[in-house]
């Protein structure tokens, strides 16, 4: 039997990782993997609780946060092909249409 | 984790993509091992299913020769990279350190649990009805959003 912690410890791991992704890229679409990313390795950590606690409210939440991915990713590709078709770009520093 | 670093190093959206599978895969395997069944079946459709096809998809509506010329990372990468690598320290240290306080002790039995597909239908439909349906709303919205979003004139 696995321990909590290691669930733990992967779960802190994946997050970092989309943690980097997010910072350090400059492509929209990777940014919005590593999104993908973060919510999974959240979700690791709800079910890992919820298998310890033995109950399924874990496994609720996660699936609310699988919807609201979902939810996101809809909206955000949306958002990427409106900005694709006005400039031609796929660079996150490039949109700056609402800086002053 | 490996394939999930590859996720954020490939300079090639598309390898990038693929790579997520593997990484939504493996969190579905993961799923499994802690009893999670029925996230698992919904990790693999709707995840690796649904969500992947909307990103190819949308990574072949675009003109993908432009992005390979370009420079991938931003100017301050390693700024950013330094600090999510401090922000991963401090949580490491927080749950090593904390590790004891918390009852982090023996999970309940796998035999002693009921069938987990069933129990999360009876938790979500009795204590979480509410925020189901509102789930179900923000959903419909999201379907609008994109679609209007889509749309050559608004």
């Amino acid at each position: 039997m696995i321990p909590t912690s290691h669930y733990l410890f992967l779960s802190l791991g994946l997050f970092t990782v989309g943690v980097i992704g997010v910072v350090t890229r400059r492509n929209v679409i990777i940014i919005l993997m590593s999104i993908e990313l973060m919510l999974n390795a959240v979700n690791i950590n709800l079910v890992a609780f919820s298998r310890l606690v033995g109950s399924a409210e874990g496994h609720a939440f996660a699936i609310f946060i699988i919807t609201d991915a979902a939810a996101e990713a809809a909206v955000g590709l949306g958002i990427i092909i409106a900005f694709f078709r006005n400039r031609e770009t796929l660079l996150g520093d490039e949109m700056d249409l609402l800086k002053w | 984790m490996i394939s999930a670093v590859l996720v954020v190093t490939r300079r090639n959206i598309v390898q990038s993509a693929i790579f997520l599978i593997t990484a939504l895969l493996a969190t579905a395997g993961i799923f499994l091992q802690l009893h999670a069944e029925f996230l698992f079946i919904v990790q693999v459709i709707l995840y690796a299913g649904g969500i992947m096809v909307l990103f190819v998809f949308v990574i072949m509506l675009i003109n993908l020769d432009v992005s390979l010329h370009q420079v991938q990372f931003n100017r301050q990468w390693w700024l950013g990279l330094v600090l999510a690598l401090a922000l991963g320290a401090q949580l490491t240290v927080a749950i090593a350190v904390g590790r004891s306080g918390l009852p982090l002790g023996e999970p309940v039995p796998a035999t002693m649990l009921e069938p987990s597909t069933e129990l999360v239908g009876k938790v979500l439909f009795g204590e979480y009805m509410l925020p189901f349906e509102i789930a179900s709303i923000l959903l419909l919205v999201a379907m609008i959003g994109a679609v209007v979003m889509a749309k050559k004139k608004v």
